[in-house]
């Protein structure tokens, strides 16, 4: 294997101090390859996210050591790690500014890099998130939440980073919806070379656009597999096991085999 | 004549769903609100009266049946006539014309006191808030060493330290009147400063002033332009009653606050002269509260 483009080892995220310390992420090691997409699995509170905030910058109280491209990163990033690495939030709704046209949204990240063409830049990202020059001077008002969430890939894509987080970026579309978005994903990661790491609660999700993909549990992770081993049922982890179950559709029995996984 | 009438395109232009430039996006918007305004009346009829005192205030010269400075001391405290409209006052001068003139001292006072006020409170308001810690501890703190003292008191010392006089009158009301905008504006920003919107801005490599300036402002000045008109009248308000005190314009200038305590010494025999002051203070009051109310429902982002 190449050198790894995300390098985590023994990552560990603590809220508050204390008594009401809380260690939502505990002792988390994982490596993503160049161009690969790695799925990050888990139920609500399994500290996921929070895992895909602290690489992202935006959760500076992590211990443990994180490289991104080869450097390494400390709580505070520098404006060349957000040229590399930038991230897709879950909710559209709430991820693009109520009073900022498209045009002005995807300008900001141009004006702050400094690039030139910006126009040209403006106009490439949208026509490569599937939306036309129309679009451009809209307000997020005037747009529905796929085409919101297709603003918010163009605005993490014209900057063009290599690696691409992706907080949830289907669960608060409507199915249909949600199909466009992440064939949308796996054309832009063919045609960049995009380095992807994808945070959901859906496995289907996850194992439509990853490689691989890593359960977690508690803050901790509890099993790293392949989709291919995940499809033919090769989970060795009793909670991963227990995780694929639900995802397959509930009945009472099922739900009576459930367990708490401490 | 196949062209269409030429109303319906414009509006088409302003109300299209695709608007082909920065410009039109903006202008679209603006007129979208300006079509909610113009459905609440009062408003619209605030909106008239501040209008109004706008072309008094241009046109006084114009407007003004007489000099607002003329003594007839022959004619003093007359009842209001063909001649003199409202009356004269103590010195014969013509109430009416007085009042068009102090439409541009009433009209100064309130732009001066509209274009700073705010603005000190909503940089130091979205900062604290932004900013959070020990910054927002001390700018919060001194905001409520300020927000501790009555206004028009502090405003009365303020003037007894720098001079009575128009101008100064203008700083101390200022000074007095932008805590509660930094409260209003740094309220707004805590709601605001944890949105997926912001976090994604942080995300680009913006800085804080950036973030600040370009992504938090924008949000809060809404509500601080509706807050800054419904205390407009207040401003007046506290103004008059620097003018009626001798704190605030000197005579002979004819500041409406100053009239009302001119007219005073005459106010049960000759009401007209301490009355016409205040029913123009009081009108005009009223047209800044019904203009505030309106903005209110256009401009609140809440209310959408």
């Amino acid at each position: 294997m190449s050198a790894p483009m995300i390098d985590l080892q023994s990552l560990q995220v603590a809220f508050g101090h204390g008594a009401q310390r809380v260690v939502a992420v505990d002792g988390v090691s994982l490596r993503v390859a160049d161009g690969e997409c790695y799925g990050l699995v888990g139920e609500s509170g399994s500290g996921k996210s929070t895992v895909l905030r602290a690489v992202s910058g935006l959760n500076p109280d992590w211990t443990g050591r994180l490289s991104i491209g080869g450097t390494d990163q400390t709580a505070k990033r520098s404006k060349g790690f957000f040229k590399t690495c930038q991230m897709v939030f879950q909710d559209p709704y709430g991820s693009l500014h109520p009073r900022h046209s498209v045009d002005r949204i995807l300008a900001e990240p141009v004006a702050i890099h400094g690039l030139d063409d910006a126009d040209g830049r403006i106009d490439r990202a949208l026509r490569e998130v599937g939306l036309g020059p129309s679009f451009r001077f809209r307000y997020p008002h005037q747009l529905s939440g796929g085409q919101r969430q297709r603003v918010a890939i163009a605005r993490a894509l014209i900057l063009e980073p290599r690696v691409l987080l992706l907080d949830e970026p289907t669960s608060a579309l409507d199915v249909s919806v949600q199909a466009e978005i992440l064939n949308l994903l796996r054309r832009l990661r063919a045609a960049h070379g995009l380095t992807m790491v994808l945070v959901s609660h859906n496995l289907a999700v996850v194992a439509n656009l990853c490689d691989r993909l890593a359960v977690m549990n508690r803050g901790r992770l509890v099993e790293e597999l392949t989709v291919e081993a995940l499809r033919r049922g090769e989970a060795h982890q009793p909670y991963t096991r227990q995780l694929l179950r639900a995802s397959q559709g509930y009945d009472r029995a099922t739900a009576d085999s459930f367990r708490d996984f401490a | 004549m196949t062209r269409q009438p030429q109303s319906p395109s414009w509006r088409a232009w302003l109300t299209t769903d695709t608007p082909q430039s920065r410009a039109q996006a903006r202008l679209g918007r603006a007129w979208a609100g300006w079509c909610a305004f113009r459905r609440n009346r009062m408003a619209m009829i605030g909106l008239l009266i501040v209008l109004a005192l706008v072309v008094v205030a241009a046109l006084a010269p114009l407007l003004a049946p007489h000099h607002p400075y003329d003594q007839d001391l022959a004619n003093r405290l007359q009842p209001p006539t063909a001649g003199h409209w409202l009356g004269t006052d103590g010195f014969g001068r013509d109430i009416l014309s007085r009042l068009i003139h102090g439409a541009r001292l009433t009209l100064m006072i309130v732009a001066l006191v509209a274009l700073t006020a705010p603005v000190i409170g909503l940089v130091i308001g979205t900062v604290a808030g932004y900013r959070g810690g020990w910054v927002d501890a001390a700018l919060m703190r001194v905001t409520d060493i300020f927000l501790a003292f009555p206004k028009l008191i502090l405003a009365l010392a303020f003037v007894a330290a720098l001079g009575p006089g128009i101008e100064n009158a203008v700083i101390a009301i200022a000074i007095t009147s932008w805590p509660p905008y930094a409260r209003l504006a740094r309220a707004e920003t805590l709601t605001i400063r944890h949105a997926d919107f912001i976090s994604a801005a942080r995300l680009q490599g913006a800085s804080g002033p950036r973030i600040v300036l370009g992504h938090i402002m924008p949000l809060c000045v809404a509500s601080l332009v509706v807050r800054t008109t419904l205390d407009m009248a207040g401003v007046i308000l506290t103004a008059a009653g620097l003018g009626f005190l001798g704190l605030g314009a000197q005579p002979p200038l004819p500041e409406w606050g100053a009239m009302i305590a001119a007219g005073r010494q005459n106010v049960l025999e000759q009401w007209w002269v301490a009355a016409m002051p205040g029913l123009a203070i009081f009108v005009v009051s009223l047209g800044f509260n019904l203009l505030g109310d309106g903005l209110r429902d256009v401009l609140d982002p809440k209310g959408d």
